[in-house]
């Protein structure tokens, strides 16, 4: 407990206000308070609101409740949550991470908080669970609208969900990291959301692909999670392995990539 | 015997062809305030990262607080305090957010109220860093520095960008950590910054130190008292010389500008005046006294130092 300097008679403070007491604060302390920190700013950033949760629902409740859009099966609502949910994890652990990444890079906020107390492991441990905070939020929200509109899920399928978002967010925040620690910011911006937007068209987001070229767009990040959420939450169970191996070989391979290459200046 | 705040020896850095730091050599004892002096492109931003431990030299020792700042860079970051040149703070947070966070990663935070207060940050405390004045955001950063109350703070360029009320609150903030046994590292291009703060001077350019020591010292440096005044270029000295009582010298450290050194005596401005009055020289700019920083910085480059 620190108590209040003392005033002078000239209203400068008595000596003994900046006498050193350095050290290091807890590190579940100093994680929780990047990791609000981190979370907060991007709570709060208009655009990258838009991009979590503005445009997933527009898309789900736009595409559930018109006919514009044609869907296999009878379950529109069906098809088209487990998408929107593959969706979200993109937006906030790829398109959002790494555009934010790549401005606190170029505006030397990671530079800075190299010479702090917070270790760039922590910083890193705080940026991820940042990121699983903001898409928690997604899903809780994204899932509750779907539910509204008439989806219902199949409940043994919900472990492996769960399984298949965390795996996808690994996969999509490595991407980020790597594309937002090895470009420039401005290139990072562009390629972030031209990627989104090339993954949503194409990635079987919002429609069936067609039997023909689904094979080679199985090897998509956004494929195999689109895919695997919808499997398991459609039918219980495991999901195909497929989806499982996709998302581990691209989780593995970006983020080996981005603690390699990863520059914080 | 306690390891000195920073120590650096025969410091080499180098980019691709250019040799940023050439040999720099110098100790800031305990407590104790060291600035380095140099103008734009010097070396001081790259010594100072240097120690920060944010690169590792290509030749030469350095300790910070007796630690190597590469190897022992987690040890060594809760007991320093880094005020970066420029940026370093999320654009979209708040001035206080800002400062709580790095407050919350020490163990002994200051009060950041009081911080806050003592820096004039009290009226931009919720606004974002990005929203912020050049001077507002350079104070911030200091409170950044000194929050987590280190044993040693680098400052790099504190003032720039400051208004004269805010720049003499820092300075007062410096005196201040120096009293309470904080070391301070600073780097700075404005003179009067050097000599009223520092115990002591090392004067960077180039890459190299051309001078270092005390301020008394480097301004002393020999002489009691000069004479300086600009003139035409290129006028006989050593007719100046003859005609000047002895024990007196006289330089030309720059076209146009001329240096005598000495004791200064009624006869000394007379026999000048005389001097130029004979080559019909107008005598501009003539002044009597001890040697400035600046006067140092200008013999000993030939250039003058604001950037």
């Amino acid at each position: 407990m620190r108590t209040e300097p003392a005033m002078t008679a000239n209203g400068r403070r008595h000596a003994g206000t900046f006498v050193p007491a350095p050290g290091r604060a807890g590190l579940g302390r100093m994680i929780a308070a990047q990791t609000a920190m981190e979370a907060r700013l991007t709570l709060r950033h208009g655009e990258s609101l838009v991009l979590t949760m503005v445009i997933p629902i527009l898309l789900l409740v736009g595409i559930s409740q018109t006919t514009v859009v044609r869907l296999p099966g009878g379950d529109r609502v069906g098809f088209l949550a487990p998408g929107i949910l593959a969706l979200a994890v993109m937006s906030s652990a790829f398109t959002g991470q790494a555009i934010s990444t790549g401005f606190e890079r170029s505006y030397g906020v990671l530079k800075r908080l190299g010479a702090s107390a917070l270790s760039r492991r922590d910083l890193l441990i705080a940026k991820t669970l940042a990121v699983l905070a903001v898409i928690t939020l997604q899903v809780v929200v994204i899932s509750a609208v779907a539910v509204a509109l008439g989806w219902r899920p199949s409940p043994a399928g919900l472990p492996a969900a769960l399984g298949f978002l965390l795996l996808g967010t690994a996969a999509f925040s490595g991407l980020g990291l790597l594309m937002a620690g090895t470009l420039r910011a401005e290139a990072t911006l562009a390629a972030a959301n031209l990627i989104y937007l090339l993954l949503l068209a194409g990635g079987g987001v919002m429609y069936a692909l067609p039997s023909g070229v689904a094979g080679v767009f199985e090897i998509l990040p956004i494929t195999a999670l689109v895919d695997g959420l919808r499997d398991v939450l459609a039918h219980g169970g495991a999901g195909p392995l497929r989806c499982w191996v996709v998302l581990a070989v691209w989780a593995v391979t970006s983020i080996t990539a981005a603690a390699r290459w990863f520059r914080w200046e | 015997m306690e390891s000195p705040a920073v120590e650096v020896i025969d410091l080499v850095q180098r980019y691709g062809r250019t040799t940023a730091v050439d040999g720099v050599t110098f100790t800031l004892p305990r407590g104790q305030v060291l600035a380095l002096l140099g103008p734009n492109g010097a070396g001081k931003t790259t010594t100072v990262e240097i120690c920060e431990g944010y690169r590792r030299p290509d030749a030469g020792h350095v300790r910070v607080l007796g630690l190597d700042p590469v190897a022992r860079h987690t040890g060594l970051m809760p007991r320093i305090g880094v005020m970066l040149q420029s940026g370093g703070v999320y654009p979209g947070a708040r001035a206080g957010e800002a400062l709580a966070l790095v407050a919350s990663f020490a163990a002994n935070p200051l009060d950041t109220a009081m911080l806050t207060e003592r820096l004039g940050l009290g009226p931009v405390a919720r606004t974002p860093y990005r929203r912020l004045s050049g001077g507002e955001k350079q104070r911030l950063s200091l409170a950044m520095a000194l929050v987590g109350r280190p044993e040693l703070v680098f400052l790099d360029e504190p003032t720039a960008g400051m208004d004269p009320q805010a720049r003499r609150a820092t300075w007062e903030l410096v005196e201040e950590l120096r009293a309470d046994g904080v070391s301070v590292l600073l780097t700075t291009h404005f003179l009067d910054e050097a000599e009223h703060l520092a115990d002591h001077v090392v004067i960077i350019d180039s890459g190299r130190v051309v001078a270092a020591g005390t301020t008394a010292e480097l301004t002393a440096a020999g002489e009691d008292e000069q004479l300086r005044f600009t003139a035409p270029p290129h006028l006989p000295l050593e007719e100046l010389l003859t005609a000047l009582p002895e024990g007196l010298s006289a330089a030309e450290p720059r076209p146009g500008e001329y240096v005598v050194g000495g004791l200064m005596t009624p006869e000394v401005l007379a026999g000048v005046t005389a001097w130029c009055a004979t080559h019909g020289a107008l005598v501009d700019d003539l002044r009597i006294g001890r040697r400035t920083l600046e006067d140092v910085f200008l013999d000993l480059t030939g250039r003058e130092l604001r950037p």
